[in-house]
């Protein structure tokens, strides 16, 4: 009986200890940091994107982390660079997560890195947040449980520039397009076109245009221009590309001979400025601009103003703000999930959970993240104006194209979806702000 | 195709004809004396061009007269263009004469990757443009068409200037008469008294020079950024493969050809842009295994 | 002897690595992977000619992968098999055209067809995806449906075993007829000639042997990754493939893994560590190793022998 009494206690206390131990790590610890990793462009051609968002990242956490953190738990950085190409991203992305145990990535500013990189995230359950690239086709593809864009998509951005477009230039019949030999050139072109026709059936192509990725001569593209005079040229480059083109078509008169839309502008605008003129359509791929009529004078906004241009010498470019808004919505996501659990610190699947339905403010905006994923950023578009308190145009006559008109609903796809949209859609009242000091 | 449309893209194309010609002459002529194609060819144009836009932007700051923008380019070439060619001929190039081909090749290209991130360390990743000097000579409409005088009509004439220059120099004088001595053969031209070393150091100062002032000359019109060296090597390969090897004059024919089809397909054939000379290059060699201008070479059996 | 040693101690090396280490495992498959196709490149060195567009077999394999399993729900190793064919069967027919040419010639045709191929790839966005590539879902392999993990660990060992079979298989050819007459149009083609043996036919297959080798490389590296890009058949891809050949060394087929995990390593901790810096280490490491060890990472093994056994 003793003996029995004995072996009987052991079993008992030995079911006590494993149930504790169960709950124990069923409950997640709280880390001493959380390590996040990040990638961007820090060599090649993107780093005119890369830098400066690596910038604001910096500028934020330190922030983040000034004020405590995450619920006590301070956010530690590990920046992945993106130039090193596709194949590389990948095994330092999956070293990041197998060696150092980090779950939680802000990653990417590619497309081809974010197409390459959702279903890997997916397989080793880490929570991915596509912070910059602006593919359509990763969440219209496939579905995602660990995957999340806190900004808008390439349709977003290309629909809200036709409608801008159509509401400040309806009278118009011919567009030609020059954009960079690569897919986001290809796709942000199908998409506009394809819009555009659905809205004004009656407009002619007279130029398509792709020269390649990297070129350092458009002589002939803008000589064939001139000579076509579209009434719209369409430009959805950015960096050397965009500045390169605007430079030799600004010298040689072709900026004002027809009217251009430029979606990625103001990435530029600071190094070109002096070379582009008034009237040209402008925007940064979302709703965030560091004249933006809505929160310029917010003072979180305008103290992160005052350190990015302490920190880099200019103003913040669309890339700074997407960074911004990533760690804003993880951080939310965090809070969200924190709260949902009871004020205990949450495993990767409940952050994953809070961040579907999320709901964040960057320095725009409130953005909300769909239920497939996709952020719900609203388009800011403008023309160039140029105003005496800057040595480089800023954006005037500032519309907000609310994401909810042209974002391509839950379970359709893009390329299909665009065909779809019926004027009625220009029939909408957007409050217009004009620049002001 | 209308004439008015063979004049228009005539002219794109030789502008662009002319700054390919001017760094492929500086690849063709190193490569006939010592026999090594230089991939590091592509940073030096890079340098050019990033040191004459430095050079540019401190006329700017410091309030000098706008009649220096010019200067300001040969400048740049002449400053960094022996400095940086000696450097890499006595510290590289001089070292792996008697190498393989293959070994050669790929020290340039580790030369050209090194400094591929020099500059990065330099001048930072984001774009360089100053277009001052293109501002300053003004346009030329020509059909209703605008053009800058600086790319229609300053950029071809330096090149021709330094394609009659250099030929000048190589058959009127005497250390250009041992330059050509040199690339015939290298040993039967040191028996004769040639100074191989000096005339090696002095042929790739001048041929960097010129990839150099290649560089410091399209600054003006095109962005510089990381990246530029790698595709203007790659167009200049293609160049002195069309030409034949060590063939200035067949380099100038080659860059024309490339640059005119260029210009040509973007009015005719817009997809086909970027593949013009790769098309032309299998084309030439297809009728000419060894390029349009090939001298026979002597078989060793 | 010795290098038998080396290759041994290298496959047990690899195997206990990405067992200890799971990261290592992509990184591992990637190298192997880069090897075979360095081992195309190595082929056709011998035969003293460089190729700066043998990327362009393994994108053109890659792509095959990619079509046949988005199209079918084929076996990988069925993938593998069929774009490998396709691939040599591509360098076979533009061998017969290429192998005509010597020297920068022959660099330059293959880089110019390589960049035609590349940017036809990247303009058909409709089919190939565009620059963005394509990607696919895992296949199963050899029948078997496989997670994440165990499909990598599989792989490898499928990787490991081509890499080992396809390793054998170029020693053997270096030491046949074939090979050394390869080798004879490096030393002097006329020579060959005046022995009554075709340099073209020879160098043709030689020219064979390396596509199908880059094809295979190419066509494990998309099953590994997922997804093609074009990015697999640009001409600085196949300056990676000339570089790794130079830094592993032509003199034995071993050269090309031991000089692809090199590289492989020296990029990604030059890249991880020094940020912004790779290419300085890389640049340097190359410079390094033709002036130390012209013969490359393979001279440096065949000079140092073991004591002879008396």
């Amino acid at each position: 009986m003793k003996r029995f009494n004995r072996k009987f206690g052991l079993i008992a206390s030995m079911m006590v200890v494993l149930t504790l131990w169960a709950q124990l790590s069923l409950a997640q610890e709280k880390p001493a940091e959380l390590k996040v990793g990040i990638t961007t462009y820090v060599t090649g051609p993107a780093s005119v994107f890369g830098v400066p968002a690596k910038a604001a990242f910096d500028i934020m956490i330190e922030e983040i982390n000034a004020k405590g953190g995450i619920d006590g738990v301070k956010i530690a950085p590990f920046f992945i660079d993106e130039g090193v190409g596709t194949s590389g991203v990948l095994s330092e992305y999956r070293r990041a997560n197998q060696e150092m145990g980090i779950r939680v990535m802000l990653a990417a500013i590619s497309s081809g890195h974010c197409l390459a990189l959702a279903p890997v995230a997916e397989d080793l359950k880490i929570l991915n947040v596509m912070w910059d690239c602006s593919t359509e086709r990763v969440l219209e593809d496939a579905k995602f449980n660990y995957v999340f864009r806190t900004q808008a998509n390439a349709t977003i951005e290309m629909v809200a520039a036709v409608i801008y477009l159509l509401r400040t230039k309806p009278d118009f019949k011919t567009v030609a397009v020059v954009n960079q030999d690569y897919a986001w050139g290809r796709d942000s072109w199908e998409i506009f076109i394809n819009t555009l026709k659905a809205l004004k059936p009656d407009v002619k192509v007279v130029a398509e245009l792709f020269p390649k990725f990297g070129a350092s001569d458009f002589s002939a593209e803008i000589s064939r221009l001139q000579a076509l005079r579209p009434d719209v040229i369409l430009n959805t480059s950015w960096g050397g590309d965009l500045d390169t083109f605007v430079r030799q078509a600004a010298q040689r008169g072709l900026l004002k001979s027809s009217t251009f839309v430029m979606p990625l502008l103001e990435s530029s605008m600071e190094r070109i400025g002096d070379a582009v003129p008034d009237g040209v359509i402008a925007a940064g791929r979302g709703d965030h601009y560091f004249l933006h009529p809505e929160t310029k004078n917010d003072p979180a906004h305008v103290a992160f103003v005052k350190k990015f241009r302490e920190k880099t010498g200019a103003y913040p470019i669309y890339p700074s703000y997407h960074a911004v808004q990533s760690v804003i919505a993880l951080k939310a996501a965090y809070e969200k999930a924190i709260k949902a659990n009871g004020g205990k610190w949450p495993t990767i699947e409940q952050v994953a959970a809070a961040m579907k339905g999320l709901e964040f403010k960057g320095f725009g905006r409130p953005i909300k993240i769909r239920e497939d994923g996709q952020g719900m950023e609203d388009q800011l578009y403008g023309i160039t104006k140029k105003v005496p308190e800057y040595p480089f145009p800023v954006l005037d006559k500032m519309m907000f194209i609310p994401a909810e008109l042209v974002t391509t609903p839950v379970g359709q796809k893009s390329p299909e979806y665009v065909k779809t949209i019926s004027p009625e859609i220009l029939k909408k009242e957007f409050k217009t702000y004009n620049y002001t000091k | 195709m209308t004439t008015e449309m063979f004049i228009l893209a005539t002219l794109d194309g030789l502008s662009a004809a002319a700054l390919l010609f001017m760094v492929a002459l500086g690849l063709t002529l190193i490569f006939g004396v010592m026999g090594i194609l230089n991939v590091a060819h592509g940073s030096l144009y890079a340098i050019g061009g990033y040191v004459a836009a430095t050079l540019g932007l401190a006329i700017d700051k410091f309030g000098l007269s706008p009649a220096l923008y010019l200067p300001a380019l040969f400048l740049a070439a002449i400053l960094i263009g022996p400095l940086l060619g000696t450097l890499l001929e006595v510290g590289l190039l001089r070292r792996i004469l008697g190498k393989e081909h293959v070994l050669q090749l790929l020290v340039t290209f580790a030369a050209f990757m090194i400094l591929e991130d020099v500059q990065r360390l330099v001048w930072g990743t984001q774009p360089y443009f100053v277009s001052n000097v293109m501002n300053q000579f003004g346009n030329t409409d020509v059909l209703g068409i605008t053009y800058t005088n600086y790319q229609m009509i300053v950029l071809p004439v330096v090149a021709a200037v330094a394609y009659y220059g250099l030929r000048y120099f190589l058959t009127k004088t005497w250390l250009g008469r041992e330059v050509i001595a040199m690339t015939f053969h290298r040993e039967v031209a040191t028996a004769m008294g040639v100074n191989a070393k000096l005339v090696s150091l002095l042929t790739f100062v001048i041929g960097a020079g010129l990839g150099t002032l290649g560089g410091a000359l399209a600054s003006p019109s095109t962005a510089l950024l990381p990246g530029v060296g790698a595709d203007m090597i790659v167009q200049s390969f293609a160049v002195i493969a069309i030409a034949g090897l060590g063939q200035l004059g067949g380099a100038a024919l080659a860059a024309c050809l490339i640059g005119l089809s260029r210009s040509f397909a973007v009015y005719l054939m817009p997809e086909l842009a970027v593949l013009t000379p790769y098309i032309i290059m299998v084309l030439v060699l297809l009728v000419r295994p060894e390029g349009l201008f090939a001298a026979t070479s002597m078989r060793r059996i | 002897m010795f290098i038998r040693l080396v290759t041994v101690a290298l496959i047990v090396l690899t195997i206990i690595i990405s067992h200890s280490f799971p990261w290592l495992k992509t990184p591992v498959i990637f190298s192997l992977c880069n090897g075979l196709a360095v081992l195309g490149v190595i082929v056709l060195i011998r035969a003293g000619q460089v190729s700066f567009g043998h990327a362009m077999y393994s994108c053109a394999a890659g792509y095959m992968v990619v079509f046949l399993a988005r199209a079918y729900q084929l076996d990988g190793l069925l993938l593998i098999g069929l774009a490998t064919s396709v691939a040599t069967v591509f360098s076979a027919l533009l061998g017969l055209f290429i192998v005509r040419y010597r020297g920068i010639f022959f660099g330059m045709l293959n880089l110019a067809f390589s960049m035609v191929l590349y940017s036809i790839i990247s303009k058909f966005t409709t089919i190939t995806g565009g620059t963005d590539g394509l990607s696919f879902t895992r296949p199963p392999l050899a029948g078997f449906v496989l997670e994440r993990d165990a499909f990598e660990t599989a792989l490898l060992y499928v990787v490991l075993a081509c890499a080992l079979i396809c390793g054998l298989l170029a020693q053997r050819y270096f030491e046949s007829a074939p090979g050394q007459s390869l080798a004879a149009i490096k030393t002097n083609e006329t020579r060959l000639e005046y022995l009554g043996i075709s340099a073209k036919h020879v160098f043709w297959m030689g020219y064979l042997f390396s596509g199908f080798l880059a094809g295979l490389g190419g066509s494990l590296f998309a099953i590994a990754q997922g997804l093609v890009t074009p990015e697999a058949g640009y001409w600085v891809r196949s300056g990676e493939f000339v570089f790794i050949a130079i830094l592993g060394g032509s003199g034995h087929a071993i050269g090309a893994y031991l000089g692809a995990f090199i590289f492989e390593f020296v990029r990604f901790y030059a890249a991880a560590l020094l940020t912004g810096a790779w290419q300085i280490t890389l640049g340097t490491v190359l410079i390094v190793i033709i002036f130390l060890a012209p013969e490359g990472l393979v001279g440096m093994l065949t000079r140092f022998r073991l004591p002879a056994r008396r």
